[in-house]
């Protein structure tokens, strides 16, 4: 048996392929897009060799440093509300609604499946204003708060809001369902004693329940700013970036820097300052609870 | 309580609704009516002209065309990898097993514009395969990461049994080990499919072609041209492009919650 698990040719057979593709698409471009920080050009007009010219542009460029500002906001608003909305969405589920939680977490999970595109596209004509108005604005005028009506998505604070609404509304089911899953394995025995110890609804959410629930909020948390930091789908179809520059995360400007303004070069510089954002933000979080958890 | 659930039935179900009404408007009625009135009748003409001269038929066609094949090669490709990495036995496959999983960090922007270079020169940009072949890579790492988990499942007794009736380890994992985790090879298909559907930055960037469009593409370039002035067809289009995974979504709920959190909570 142990001679058959350790046919080389085998391994090879089935290992191979696989390896061949990731290697290929995934692992060696990154090193190519390293490569890249250091050239100047494009595709169709050829590449130049200009050292750390692109991060010394970095610095100076005020564009990049409103993109990283607006990717942080969104990032800290829609990880902040999607999480907690999640969590108080699961808690609602473990502990008052038990048995019709299933139907709940179905209805409420469902915009995460849906294409973002869609999604966006739903919303920008929910807060439409020309050339008719959108349901936010035709409710504002119902109730004659007239004041309210605006374009939405034509000023950048209120486009971002309108970001945020959207991608929590998609997303707080996932979290909802996330977190549901980590209350459900919270042992029953503890929740009793502590019930019995005298504990009961706020308290015991706080002192028993969120620490048991800790590396799955954790886990959530982590997962949430990942995704959030390299926003784009929602921001491309709702906004593309506008109004001007107002609502561009870095992962667009990357993105417009290489095929508006055709600078790969640059592109790789702004895609390599979020790789380490992420990367930096994710140690911090982990930094963070370690310490806690250890206290 | 019974607000709470009531308020979320509605935040969660009056876009949707809302979105199919509309699309059932003729342009007049847009124009002369408040929003949320209801339609005057089942105008379809807006479902056929955003399918048609809209292009959304065409757009899902390349949608299929792009997800099923990387779904098949993913799955095929993963399958095998994570079976060599968990149930064969060989020196450094943990460290193998690092390097596929270490690829879930990766993040898209830093391979986009190298695999565009490499598209350019094979003229494979517009192509559907551009697609294919990178959303094949891309899934690589989760699907050998789930699937190492289930066959660590799989009891080595049933292995050993076949291969002491003289079958060959090929044919040991294809007669009785896949068997065995299809069940789990379905939920890693089903949360692979909603990410290479809904993908957009990749198609966005090899696809420029109409005629190659896929779903996500498609919609944002038709409500570029039709979306301010056709409000009905443009409701129309979002409504089809919503439908699939909204009834894939009904059909198979529990699953796609599971596979979908699961991936990440593990992750």
């Amino acid at each position: 048996m142990d001679v058959i698990l350790r046919d080389r040719r085998a391994i090879l057979v089935f290992l191979a392929p696989a390896l061949l593709v990731y290697t290929a698409v995934l692992l060696a471009p990154i090193v190519w897009s390293l490569v890249y920080t250091f050239y100047e050009g494009n595709v169709l007009s050829g590449f130049k060799y200009v050292g750390l010219k692109n991060f010394h542009t970095l610095i100076h460029d005020h564009a990049f440093w409103t993109a990283l500002r607006f990717t942080l906001e969104y990032g800290a608003l829609v990880t902040v509300f999607q999480v907690a909305l999640g969590l108080l969405l699961a808690l609602m589920f473990v502990f008052y609604l038990r048995r019709g939680s299933a139907l709940v977490r179905t209805l409420v999970f469902f915009p995460v499946v849906l294409p973002t595109v869609a999604v966006a596209q739903l919303f920008a004509k929910v807060f439409a204003i020309a050339p008719q108005y959108g349901l936010v604005n035709s409710g504002l005028h119902a109730v004659h708060l007239n004041g309210w009506i605006q374009d939405w998505l034509g000023r950048g604070n209120t486009a971002l809001l309108v970001l945020v609404l959207m991608d929590v509304w998609r997303s707080m089911g996932f979290y909802a369902v996330l977190l549901y899953a980590g209350l459900v394995d919270v042992p029953e025995e503890i929740l009793e004693s502590a019930r019995l110890d005298g504990a009961s609804g706020l308290r015991l959410v706080r002192h028993v329940v969120l620490p048991l629930l800790g590396p799955v909020l954790f886990s959530a948390l982590i997962f949430s700013i990942n995704g959030t930091l390299k926003v784009f789908d929602s921001v491309v179809a709702l906004t593309n970036g506008g109004p001007g520059q107002a609502t561009t995360p870095l992962t667009l400007y990357m993105f417009n820097n290489a095929f508006s303004y055709g600078e790969y070069g640059y592109a790789s510089a702004v895609a390599t300052a979020l790789s380490i954002l992420c990367l930096l933000i994710t140690l911090a979080v982990f930094g963070f609870a370690r310490r806690d958890v250890t206290r | 309580m019974a607000c709470v659930i009531a308020f979320l039935l509605l935040i969660e179900l009056l876009p949707i609704v809302w979105l199919v009404l509309q699309s059932f408007k003729q342009d007049s009625e847009f124009s002369l009516h408040p929003v949320w009135a209801l339609p005057k009748g089942f105008y379809w003409e807006n479902w056929r002209l955003a399918w048609s001269t809209g292009h959304i038929g065409t757009y899902f066609k390349n949608s299929v065309l792009a997800t099923f094949p990387a779904l098949f090669f993913m799955i095929v490709l993963g399958l095998a990898a994570a079976f060599s990495l968990e149930v064969m036995k060989w020196r450094g496959r943990n460290g193998v097993l690092f390097v596929f999983v270490a690829g879930l960090l990766i993040p898209l922007q830093m391979v986009l514009l190298p695999l565009f270079t490499v598209y350019f020169h094979v003229h494979l940009i517009n192509s559907l395969w551009s697609l294919i072949i990178t959303y094949t890579a891309f899934g690589l790492p989760l699907t050998i990461f789930l699937m190492t988990g289930y066959f660590r499942a799989v009891p080595r007794e049933v292995l050993e049994a076949a291969t002491l009736d003289g079958a060959s380890i090929y044919s040991a994992f294809a007669r009785i080990v896949l068997p065995m985790v299809s069940n789990a090879i379905l939920t890693v298909a089903l949360v692979q499919f909603f990410f290479i559907w809904n993908d957009l930055l990749l198609s966005l960037t090899f696809i420029s072609d109409d005629s190659k469009r896929t779903i996500q593409t498609g919609l944002l370039n038709f409500t570029g041209q039709y979306g301010q002035v056709q409000w009905g067809p443009t409701f129309a289009a979002v409504s089809m492009t919503v439908l699939p995974t909204l009834l894939l979504y009904l059909g198979l709920n529990q699953r796609v919650m599971r596979g979908l959190t699961s991936g990440s909570l593990k992750g």
